[in-house]
Parts: structure tokens; C-alpha cells; sequence
């Protein structure tokens, strides 16, 4: 086996060692600096394996301990899971940087290095979620990743982030509570937990019609367990205040990887335990097109009347999640595929937008609410770009990742003939409410203040706050990248998909 | 009928105990209620866990006398499972405490609802 | 006699009739904008009387009872035809536990197959589960763990006197009831001895790192209340307590680690597995398991030092 196989052991342990070594450090900017090495190794490493496996186009199951499948624990790797990988770790990255300074303010000094603590636990759990072949590990990624967010959460130490936490860890609890009994009856009917073998299992007994109350009551459990931790439309009463009324690098975090892990456990499932003609067949996929399309109109409307800009902001990534759900819930291969783009769009502007707006506020009148950022980007014009081109992208400007991503989508679409017309229309609608909200954002901290005076310029100007703006551009690239090259991202993810 | 619900009379309780966990977990404000709710929840789908694999007759997994036929033992991978969601369980329950008694002395008091008002009305 | 019944029977009518005088001593319902945050002195609120039941809006109530209601319904239907209880030919007696049990003491050595299970064959759950653990650990540490305002220098501390337990305070100084002495004194020394029997015996019988832990931590917490918590925390405290378990669970990742790249590229030396049923034998397990234990115990007893700090607001 070449050496770069190995890659995903060695980016898995690397996280989780460097996060419980953390305990032992007491500076909080080198806690950072560490946390910021060990994701840029990781990149490094993730790259380099999607390298050779795109180029040999391969996927490899990886034995963790010396017991092949049923018996041990796995990993499945393919070109998909780490070129996933590799952009995860680039948007950490790019976010961590980005919330620097929130950071070194809002975290009490002996516990920075415990924040740090957290975050390397989310990157090890996400890297386990993505590449893992087993359900029960990931159900227990999925609980460290639920108590590690939460900590996120309310790491400020306010009673509104405290709340915040407790909001968000009673709906886990019970998004953890379904996801396990769903396990537990696939788990009865089967026999088995690795996924390659509940796939068969599932495809044996899914012929056989034996059953087939139990088939869709497991699987249908763990997909809306799954569904309760991403904030699927009914169950996203979490979300607007746990992005919220964190600090920035943990909004950033939460936003970009975080949620992005529940979906992508959830493609997975769909691609190797039960394929999407046994999910059509169960209606799941027709479920989650309803309230994806649901979802998209609806936290569009909420984020249309929201006067603080981070609760907007964290309405709006209800909106962009629905996205996602409608993908899947298309039922083909092309669909998941465009989903997959949503989920990197996503990933590389939300946490662009939690970190401009957290400058904005910095160089505005104190609070974070839209009067007060008025006029704001032009004390901080690269912010105010950055913010902008975000919301371009969110409202679907071509050249943009999120137009790339809704032009998948509204393809995919059409390939798949039944439910074209309502994804084009609810494309169309959000699209517009999309604007709705934006524009007016942008147009107002461009505006000048109503009084005509300039306020005085910071003490240190966000231009020369470097950390901002290697961050700034760097999700700038990363954006722009994915709008561009449309056409060599989705051949890979093509491609990624079916051998997933 | 009765046969059926009498054979399966572990996962009908765990199920009746996992929504009565739920209706406790969504239904009543008071903090230390939920995580009663919570703790009732994750017992019921450990029950529900545990009494898979169990065979009348058949010992426990441990291999004695060395007789290693598999007939002779039950199951030994739901209790491994169960091992799993009881350390998580106890995880849970004890960062909601730790969440509830900041809370509490925040805001001197348990009831959410009263929290939730109280919090929104902070200015950043 | 007569008097004593009527009198009893009429007591009981009004106490059922809600005529105490109790009743009248409760506090009025605070209007819920009348709060502030500030902290309010204890008697006039009730910590268990919802104070405004109105407050729950009716739809929330009904679509919850609806939800529960549906819930429960479709999982009973589904639990009836699960596969039967007590069945010896269920689809989860397959070729996995097959081999569990019966290849379980060539492959790991142990005579427990669960421990087998959790700590060879599935060993990556374990460590995921371990971290659990960790990561709770250390989030109770970040919310409660108050800044200490006390000088620096921890040798200073160590030659000054202890500070007197502040008289309102029940939890850190030493419980001083001669019973709950003189039976913890006794008892101590066993409940640790046998916490350390079913650790380190996970692999030939019952029990294990997990259960074993617990019980040293349910040990550590007992030698807490009759010690003191001042005199604890300077042998055993939150810091040395959080870097110990950090160190296990690195050793756990070691070990573990070392085992995952071996198997995976089929290389290296393999762990001896001794002879089945010594204690010394089935390769990493006693050592795993001795991790594990000083895990679980190290986080029990920093729940009880960390939910029992007095509040210093």
C-alpha cells in the first residue's frame, strides 16, 4: 500500500493529539498558531491524496486495526472524501485567521487554549464523518461533535450564548436520541454495521420485501436524527440564535464545517446503505424535497425581517441549507452531485460573512444591528467588499460559487423531469427574497451616515490587520474559484459520487 | 396478537419510555425537568439496545471452562453498543447540569422560557 | 376515641378541600416583566412554580402532543414486527458475533469477549468514546471553572495555613459526623481495591475500564467529603486531575495508533497475547483498560470537584 494511504490515519490522529496536547498549553495565541498548523498539514496532506487518487481514479478501504470488515472498524477513501477533506481544512484555514481578533477579546485568557481544544475536536470528528465506513462510529463522531459545538457556542460566556447552548444541546439530544434508535433497528434487521454490508443487507431484504415497515422506520429515523443536528426546516429553532450569540471564529466554524459534516454523513448513507432507488421507492427523498422547498422560502422570509445582521446572516444559512436538502431529495445522481457544490458554496461564503460583518461591527457604532453598521464599509472598505461579494454570491451573480451551485441545481432538475417545475420556481422565489434582504444590507453599509460627518478611522485600520486579510482573500479566491471552474468541479464530483 | 406484544414486551416498554422522555424533554420549561426527559430517553433506547441478542438459556459472553461455541453465549455486540451510549449518556447529562447551573446563576432562574426572555432582552 | 376520629376525618376533609393554612403563605405570581437580572433574595420566588402557565403558547403544546403522539404510534407499529425477542435465529446472529465469540480468545486474548470487542476489535469506538469523555470533561472545566483571584504562587499556598470552609458553605469542608467517618474510613481502602480488581481484571471477567472507573471515582469522591476538598484539591487537583487524563487518552491514541497502522499496511511486530486467562495477557488490552479506568474516574471525580466550588460571584 503507498505511503499516502495513510494520509487519512495520520490526519485523524494528528487532530485528535495536537486537540488533547492543548490541555497542557496556557498561551492562547500559540493554542491558535497550533491549531492553524495542524489544519494547514492537514490540507497539505489531504491534497496530496486527492491528487493521487484522482489521478488514478481509485477508492481503498483503509482497516483501522488488523480485522477486515464485518469484524473491525474502516475506512473508506476515495477521491470525493478527501478532496472533501482538503476543503474543509482549507476553509479552517481561511476562517480561523478571520475571527482572530474576536477571539483574543471575547475569550477569557486561561481558556483560550481550551477553545483551541474544540476546534481541533471538530476538525478530527468531521475528518472521521467523512471518511469513515461504519455507523457506529459515526454515531459516536457525531456526539463528541455535538458536545464540542456546544462548548463552541458558549465559549463567549454571556447568558445569551449560555442559553444559546442550552437551546441548541437539548434539540442535539434528541437529534442524537432518533439517529441511535434508527441504528438500533437497521442494526436488529440486519446484523450488520459496516456500511458496505448494511448496503447489501439492505438491498437483500429491500427485494425480498421482508421487513419493510422496520426498513423505512430505521432509516427514516436516522435520516431526520441527522436532519434535527443540520436544521432541516421544522427543527431549525436552534439555529438563529446559536450562530448568533457566539463569537465570530465559532459562528465561522459552526456555519462551515460543522453542519456540513451531518449532511455529508447523510449523502454517504444514501450512496452506500441504501441506494436512491430504495429511498424513492420509501418516499424519504419526495420527504426531504418538501421541506427542503419549505425550508428555502421560509428562512428567507424570517431573515427578511431581522434587524441585527448575525441573526440575518444565520437565517439566511436556513435558507442555504434547505438548498442542499432539495438536492438530495431530487432522487439522482446529479442531484447529490449539486448538492455537493451547495455544500462547498456554502462552506467557503458563510464563514466570509460571519467574519466581515464582525469587522464592520468593529468599525461601527457598537452593536451589531444594520442602523448602526450604516457606513461602516467605507471605514473598512475590504470588509465591505468581501461582505458584498458574499451576498452576490448568496443572491446568485454569475462568476460566483452560489450561482454555480444554483445552476446545478436547477439542471439537475431538469435531468430528473418530475419535480423540475417546482425546483425552478422555488429557485426563482428564493433567489428574488434572496435580494430581498441582501441588497439592502450591502446598500446600507455603503451608505454614509445621516449626519454627513466622518466618524474617525479605527486606531488600527482593518487593512493592516494582516490575519483579516490573508483570510478575506483567501475566501475571496476560493469563491471565485468555484464560480469559474464549474465544469472541472463537478466532473470531479460526478465522478466522486458514483464511487462513493 | 397478544402473543406478539407480549414476546416484544421490552421494545414496547422502551418505545413508550423514549416518547415519554420526549414529551418531558419538549414540554416542560423547567431545566433539571428536560434533563430528567433527556435521561429517561437515552434509558429507554439503551433498554431498547440491550435486550437484543439475549437468548434464553445462554450465558453471559465470558468464555469459561473453555467452551468457545458460539451456541452457548448470547450476543456480545449490543452490549458493547450499550457500553458506548451509557458513557455518552453520562456526557450529556452532565453538561446540561454544568450548562443549568450557569444559567441558574445568571439569571436565579431554572425555568427556560424566563431565560430565553430574559437573555433576549441583553444588549450586546 | 370518638373526638380523635371526627377530628382526624375532618382534618383530612379540609386538607383535601384545600383549606391549610400553607396554602396561603405561597408567593403572588411575579408578572414577568417585573424581572431584572440582577440576583433576587431566595423566598420570594419559586424555583418550581411556573410562574405564568399562558406564557406557553396552545399551538406549541398541540404540536408537540401531535409529534409525540404520531412518534410513538408509527415506533410500536414498527416494534411489533421487529425480529423477536428471545430467538435464537434473529438476522444479528450472523457470522459477526460468531466470530467474536469464538475466535475471541486466539485473536485477542481476552476472555471477556466484550472487552475483546470494544478494545481490538472495535477499538476506534472506544477511543471515540474515550474522547466523549474528554471533551465533556474539559467543557465543564471551561463553564465553571472560576478565574482564581488568589496570589500566584502555589508554594505560597501550600505553607500557608488552609482557609476555614466559609460557614454558609456545605460542600468543601470535611463532613464531620462520626459515623459517616468512622464508615467511609473503613470503607475507602475496599471500594478502591476493588475498583482496581475490575479494572484491571476487564479482560477475564466482568467488567472493565468503564465500570471499573466508576467505581474509583465514586471511591475518590467519598475520600473528598471525609478529607476535605481544600486538602484534595492540593493532592489531587483540577489541573494535575485534567493533565492525567490527558495523558491516558494520549496513551490510548499511542497504543491504539500504533495498532491501526499496523494493521492497515500489515507491518510491524505484533503484541504478544500471553497465555488466556493470566493476568498479564491479551496484548494492549490491560494496559487500554487501565487507560480507560483512570479516565473515567479522573472525569467523575472532576464532575463532583466542579459542580461542588462554592460560587464566588
Amino acid at each position: 500500500m503507498p505511503f499516502v494511504y495513510n494520509v487519512p490515519f495520520f490526519s485523524i490522529f494528528l487532530a485528535m493529539i495536537v486537540g488533547i496536547c492543548l490541555t497542557l498549553v496556557k498561551n492562547g495565541r500559540l493554542a491558535l498558531r497550533l491549531t492553524m498548523g495542524v489544519a494547514g498539514a492537514i490540507f497539505l496532506l489531504s491534497a496530496w491524496l486527492f491528487a493521487e487518487l484522482a489521478r488514478t481514479n481509485t477508492s481503498y478501504i483503509y482497516l483501522m486495526g488488523h480485522y477486515p470488515a464485518p469484524w473491525g472498524n474502516e475506512l473508506q477513501v476515495g477521491p470525493f472524501e478527501a478532496g472533501m477533506a482538503a476543503a474543509f481544512c482549507l476553509m479552517l484555514l481561511a476562517a480561523l485567521p478571520g475571527g482572530r481578533r474576536d477571539f483574543l477579546r471575547d475569550i477569557p485568557q486561561g481558556k483560550q487554549s481550551l477553545f483551541c481544544l474544540f476546534i481541533n475536536l471538530t476538525l478530527a470528528s468531521s475528518l472521521v464523518l467523512i471518511y469513515t465506513n461504519d455507523l457506529f462510529t459515526g454515531y459516536v463522531f457525531v456526539e463528541i461533535m455535538a458536545i464540542v459545538a456546544a462548548g463552541l457556542v458558549m465559549a463567549e460566556g454571556r447568558g445569551r450564548s449560555i442559553a444559546a447552548a442550552m437551546r441548541y444541546v437539548s434539540l442535539s439530544a434528541v437529534g442524537s436520541g432518533l439517529f441511535l434508535m434508527g441504528i438500533t433497528i437497521t442494526y436488529y434487521i440486519t446484523g450488520h454495521l459496516l456500511m458496505n454490508d448494511l448496503g447489501q443487507a439492505i438491498r437483500a431484504l429491500f427485494e425480498s420485501g421482508e421487513y419493510r415497515v422496520q426498513l423505512v422506520a430505521g432509516m427514516g429515523l436516522m435520516v431526520i436524527g441527522l436532519s434535527i443536528k443540520s436544521a432541516l426546516f421544522p427543527f431549525h429553532g436552534w439555529l438563529p440564535e446559536a450562530y448568533s450569540a457566539c463569537t465570530t471564529m465559532a459562528s465561522a466554524v459552526q456555519s462551515g464545517l460543522i453542519s456540513k459534516c451531518y449532511l455529508f454523513l447523510i449523502i454517504k448513507f444514501i450512496c452506500r446503505m441504501c441506494s436512491l432507488e430504495i429511498l424513492l421507492e420509501l418516499h424519504i427523498t419526495d420527504t426531504l424535497f418538501v421541506l427542503g422547498l419549505a425550508g428555502m422560502i421560509y428562512g428567507s422570509l424570517k431573515a427578511m425581517g431581522e434587524e441585527e445582521s448575525r441573526r440575518m446572516i444565520a437565517y439566511s444559512s436556513v435558507a442555504q441549507v434547505a438548498y442542499i436538502f432539495m438536492g438530495i431529495g431530487l432522487g439522482t445522481l446529479h442531484g447529490l452531485a449539486a448538492a455537493c457544490y451547495q455544500l462547498l458554496a456554502h462552506t467557503f461564503t458563510k464563514p466570509m460573512l460571519f467574519t466581515t460583518v464582525s469587522a464592520l461591527v468593529r468599525v461601527g457604532e457598537g452593536s451589531d444591528s444594520w442602523h448602526d453598521l450604516r457606513g461602516s464599509a467605507l471605514r473598512a472598505p475590504l470588509a465591505g467588499v468581501a461582505f458584498s461579494i458574499g451576498g452576490l454570491s448568496l443572491c446568485g451573480l454569475p462568476l460566483l460559487a452560489g450561482f454555480a451551485a444554483k445552476f446545478e441545481l436547477a439542471a439537475a432538475a431538469v435531468d430528473q423531469g418530475d419535480k423540475m417545475l417546482f425546483t425552478l420556481l422555488a429557485l426563482g422565489a428564493s433567489s428574488v427574497l434572496n435580494s430581498m434582504y441582501y441588497i439592502p444590507a450591502m446598500i446600507t453599509i455603503w451608505t454614509p451616515p445621516a449626519d454627513g460627518q466622518a466618524r474617525p478611522r479605527p486606531a488600527v485600520p482593518a487593512a493592516r490587520d494582516w490575519s483579516f486579510v490573508c483570510s478575506t482573500l483567501l475566501f475571496l479566491a476560493c469563491n471565485l474559484a468555484l464560480g469559474i471552474l464549474i465544469g472541472p468541479v463537478m466532473g470531479q464530483l460526478l465522478a466522486g459520487i458514483v464511487r462513493v | 396478537m397478544l402473543e406478539t406484544i407480549l414476546q416484544q414486551r421490552y421494545m414496547l416498554v422502551a418505545v413508550i419510555l423514549f416518547t415519554i422522555g420526549l414529551c418531558v424533554l419538549f414540554l416542560h420549561p423547567n431545566l433539571i425537568k428536560k434533563i430528567i426527559g433527556m435521561d429517561i430517553m437515552d434509558a429507554a433506547i439503551m433498554l431498547m439496545l440491550a435486550t437484543g441478542g439475549y437468548v434464553e438459556g445462554r450465558k453471559a459472553p465470558i468464555i469459561t471452562d473453555g467452551v468457545t461455541e458460539f451456541t452457548h453465549y448470547i450476543n456480545p455486540v449490543p452490549s458493547g453498543l450499550v457500553l458506548t451510549g451509557i458513557v455518552v449518556s453520562v456526557s450529556m447529562t452532565a453538561f446540561f447540569l454544568a450548562l443549568t447551573q450557569r444559567l441558574y446563576a445568571r439569571y436565579r432562574t431554572i425555568n427556560l422560557d424566563e431565560i430565553l426572555i430574559q437573555a433576549k432582552k441583553e444588549v450586546k | 376515641m370518638k373526638n380523635d376520629d371526627t377530628s382526624l376525618l375532618r382534618r383530612l376533609r379540609s386538607w383535601v378541600e384545600g383549606e391549610d393554612e400553607e396554602h396561603q403563605e405561597l408567593p403572588p405570581i411575579v408578572n414577568m416583566e417585573e424581572l431584572e437580572p440582577a440576583p433576587r433574595p431566595k423566598e420570594h420566588r419559586s424555583l418550581w412554580h411556573l410562574q405564568d402557565k399562558s406564557r406557553i403558547p396552545v399551538e406549541y403544546w398541540v404540536m408537540a402532543v401531535l409529534v409525540a403522539v404520531t412518534l410513538s404510534a408509527s415506533l410500536l407499529y414498527t416494534s411489533l414486527g421487529m425480529p423477536p425477542f428471545d430467538d435464537p435465529n434473529v438476522p444479528t446472529m450472523n457470522e459477526v458475533p460468531q466470530r467474536y465469540v469464538e475466535q475471541c480468545v486466539e485473536e485477542t486474548g481476552a476472555l471477556n469477549t466484550v472487552a475483546g470487542m470494544i478494545l481490538d476489535y472495535r477499538a476506534f469506538d472506544t477511543f471515540g468514546e474515550s474522547t466523549v469523555l474528554f471533551a465533556a470533561t474539559v467543557s465543564i472545566v471551561f463553564l465553571m471553572r472560576q478565574e482564581e483571584k488568589r496570589p500566584s504562587s502555589r508554594k505560597k499556598k501550600r505553607r500557608a495555613r488552609p482557609a476555614p470552609a466559609p460557614s454558609g458553605d456545605v460542600f468543601s469542608g470535611p463532613y464531620t459526623d462520626s459515623v459517616f467517618r468512622g464508615t467511609a474510613r473503613l470503607l475507602i481502602p475496599f471500594i478502591m481495591l476493588f475498583g482496581i480488581y475490575v479494572v484491571v481484571n476487564g479482560h477475564l471477567s466482568p467488567g472493565g475500564g468503564f465500570s471499573g472507573g466508576a467505581i474509583l471515582g465514586g471511591g475518590l469522591i467519598l475520600c473528598a467529603m471525609v478529607v476535605g476538598q481544600e486538602r484534595m484539591r492540593r493532592v489531587l487537583g483540577l489541573d494535575r486531575f485534567t493533565k492525567i487524563t490527558a495523558f491516558c487518552l494520549l496513551a490510548y491514541a499511542a497504543m491504539k495508533g500504533y495498532s491501526f497502522y499496523t494493521g492497515a499496511n500489515h507491518v510491524g511486530w505484533e503484541v504478544p497475547k500471553g497465555t488466556p486467562g493470566n493476568l498479564l495477557s491479551a496484548g494492549f488490552i490491560l494496559p487500554l483498560n487501565i487507560c480507560v479506568g483512570v479516565i473515567v474516574a479522573g472525569t467523575i471525580f472532576s464532575f463532583y470537584l466542579l459542580f461542588s466550588q462554592e460560587e464566588r460571584d
